[in-house]
């Protein structure tokens, strides 16, 4: 019956998958990252300049880290809203500790505990008490930024420290610490996803949640763990960011719960579950970077960006329609 | 009623006992007072018409639903599982109606849901992709069904595949009951036929099968006992030799009486 056809599905022509909207909308990140490094390099030299894939590099590692967060739970047809004041809380938490003289490992490890907790929050109300992830998430992100204001008395706390400012500047070549550390939460998360019993069950509660808890899956397990994972990556995205920034601020960082959810988008991970990769994401905040950086060095007002970063992800998500 | 074993005293060879299972979902009383009893190495069919609660009855031997009163007992010991996982643990694997499968994951992904082989490597266990896909292309090649690439996706498998990839998971799992519900009820009848030489082919290789089925002439074909369902109550059981599709269907319609 269908067998012939399988067979073939596994040695499909090249030609006839150029021809397939289905590949374009898995690649869609790739594709639109290289168009975009030719067009900026064509127009702009220093666009691939050493110093400007340096810059691009670092300020890719964040939204990399909380894009592998995003992807865990829109894998498994959740979402997590509250992602980026997740990682304002983390930095705030972090800012208090060190500016009360806790050392740099205990305030790093108080940020990544109190973004953490967030997660297990919304993973424990979503999975135990089933009330639907938007809204939960929602909840949470006005809870956290609040909490932050509270906790940081609405100021920012400079904080110069020699570790995190080798952190922010130094690395392995072109590739900046914080990029490097990027690099091993994607590798890390990788293998979990598809290398891992918990990955493999994961995208089974995503994909259809009947068929997993009917096979002896807690879904609520499941829930729980990638909502906690996501705050997790939150909080060493705050620490991050505070490298970056100098300072522990309790600003909203809304662009980065766009962005986030954006490059998964991108990223060709369905936001109906089940279904997804982290190389995806991870080209997909790349490219997000890559837009914004390549405008500015064109000298595109600022007020552009967010524009052209909506158009993207709305063609992306056009996109993914045609997903196989 | 005299043919009618006794749940309570025909041990011999029991493999499952259901004692006066009742469930409501509100008022809706889906099992009520059922008992009855499955021999080791046999198929048992189970008959009733939509709604008669025979899904139900499954879902309650295979650990999704925990009966309000009554008691089952499995393999000589009483059950009181909390979870499917804890009917896979016992030993009763379950074809649902819904199949359960994964779409989007792959046929030897599936057959290995929550039952991965994984290798340690210190701390971390990581999944062995390889030994799986072989140990899955033995499982299916022993099907009577066309057997579908395990590297595929099930999203792209006709019914019967789908069908024949869940039946195979069931059986491939030293499983001591495999529970059918419906098996064949959305397949072509090319496709039923061969699902029905899986089933047949199961009992030959040791299995015990309980079967819920529709058809009342795949029962007569299949089965070695048949019990029948009437709105939430087991109104009857028969040795499928000693009994003709007519009577099945008239205990099944009522027009029998008890
Ligand atoms: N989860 C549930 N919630 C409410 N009612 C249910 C549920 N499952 C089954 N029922 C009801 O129980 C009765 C028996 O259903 P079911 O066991 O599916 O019947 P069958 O499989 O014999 O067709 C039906 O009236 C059905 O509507
Ligand atoms: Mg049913």
């Amino acid at each position: 019956m269908a067998n012939a056809t399988l067979a073939a599905g596994d040695r499909e022509a090249w030609s006839a998958r150029l021809k397939d909207l289905g590949f374009w909308a898995e690649w869609a990140a790739l594709v639109g990252l290289v168009v975009l490094v030719i067009v900026f390099q064509a127009l702009n030299p220093t666009f691939l300049s050493a110093g400007n894939i340096a810059s691009m590099l670092v300020a890719a590692a964040i939204l990399i880290i909380l894009a592998v967060g995003q992807t865990f739970v829109i894998a498994t047809a959740g979402i997590d809203l509250s992602i980026a004041s997740t990682m304002t809380l983390g930095a705030v938490a972090f800012g208090q500790a060190y500016a009360a003289g806790w050392g740099l490992p205990l305030s790093c490890l108080l940020g990544i505990v109190a973004s953490a907790l967030v997660g297990v929050a919304n993973g424990v109300i979503i999975a135990r008490g089933k009330i639907t992830d938007f809204i939960v998430t929602l909840g949470t992100l006005s809870a956290a930024s609040g909490l932050a204001l509270i906790l940081a008395d609405g100021k920012p706390v400079t904080i110069i420290d020699p570790v995190l400012l080798g952190l922010s500047t130094g690395g392995l070549g072109i590739f900046g610490w914080s990029f490097v550390i990027a690099v091993v939460v994607a590798l890390v998360a990788h293998v979990m996803l598809f290398h891992t019993r918990f990955g493999t069950h994961l995208l089974a509660t995503g994909g259809a949640p009947e068929s997993a808890t009917a096979m002896g899956i807690s879904t609520e397990r499941i829930k729980i763990a990638v909502y906690t994972i996501s705050g997790t990556l939150a909080g060493l995205g705050a620490i991050l960011l505070v490298a970056r920034i100098g300072a522990a601020e309790p600003a909203a960082n809304t662009s980065f719960l766009l962005n986030s959810v954006a490059a998964v988008v991108l990223g060709g991970v369905s936001l109906f579950g089940g279904r997804g990769t982290i190389i995806g994401p991870f080209i997909g905040a790349m490219l997000l970077v890559a837009l914004v950086n390549g405008l500015t060095l064109l000298g595109v007002s600022q007020f552009y960006q967010p524009l052209a970063v909506g158009i993207v992800v709305v063609l992306a998500a056009l996109l993914t329609r045609f997903q196989r | 009623m005299t043919a009618r074993p006794d749940p309570g005293t025909s041990t011999d060879g029991a493999l499952l006992r259901c004692e006066n299972v009742s469930l409501s979902f509100g008022n809706v009383r889906a099992l009520v007072e059922v008992s009855l009893t499955l021999r080791r190495g046999e198929i048992t069919a189970l008959v009733g018409d939509n709604g008669a609660g025979k899904s139900t009855l499954v879902r309650c031997v295979s650990g999704i639903h925990r009966p309000q009163s009554g008691r089952i007992v499995f393999d000589g010991d009483e059950i009181d599982f909390h979870s499917p996982e804890d009917a896979r643990e016992a030993g009763i694997e379950t074809v649902h109606q819904t199949l359960a499968l994964v779409e989007d994951l792959t046929v030897w992904q599936n057959l290995f849901l929550n039952r991965e082989i994984v290798r340690r490597l210190g701390p971390v266990a990581l999944l062995d992709r390889r030994a799986m896909q072989s140990r899955s292309k033995e499982m299916v090649s022993t099907l009577a069904v066309n057997v579908p690439a395990v590297r595929s996706r099930v999203r792209r498998l006709s019914g019967g595949q789908r069908q024949a990839v869940a039946i195979c998971r069931a059986a491939g799992f030293s499983s001591k009951l495999v529970i059918m519900d419906e098996p064949t009820a959305a397949l072509g009848v090319q496709e039923t036929a061969r699902v029905e030489e899986l089933i047949s082919r199961m009992r030959e290789e040791g299995h015990s099968v309980l079967l819920i089925s529709h058809n009342f002439i795949q029962v007569m074909r299949l089965s070695d006992q048949v019990w029948v369902m009437r709105a939430g109550r087991c109104v009857g059981g028969r040795r499928t030799a000693e009994t003709s599709g007519e009577e099945i269907v008239a205990l099944v319609t009522g027009a029998a009486g008890q």
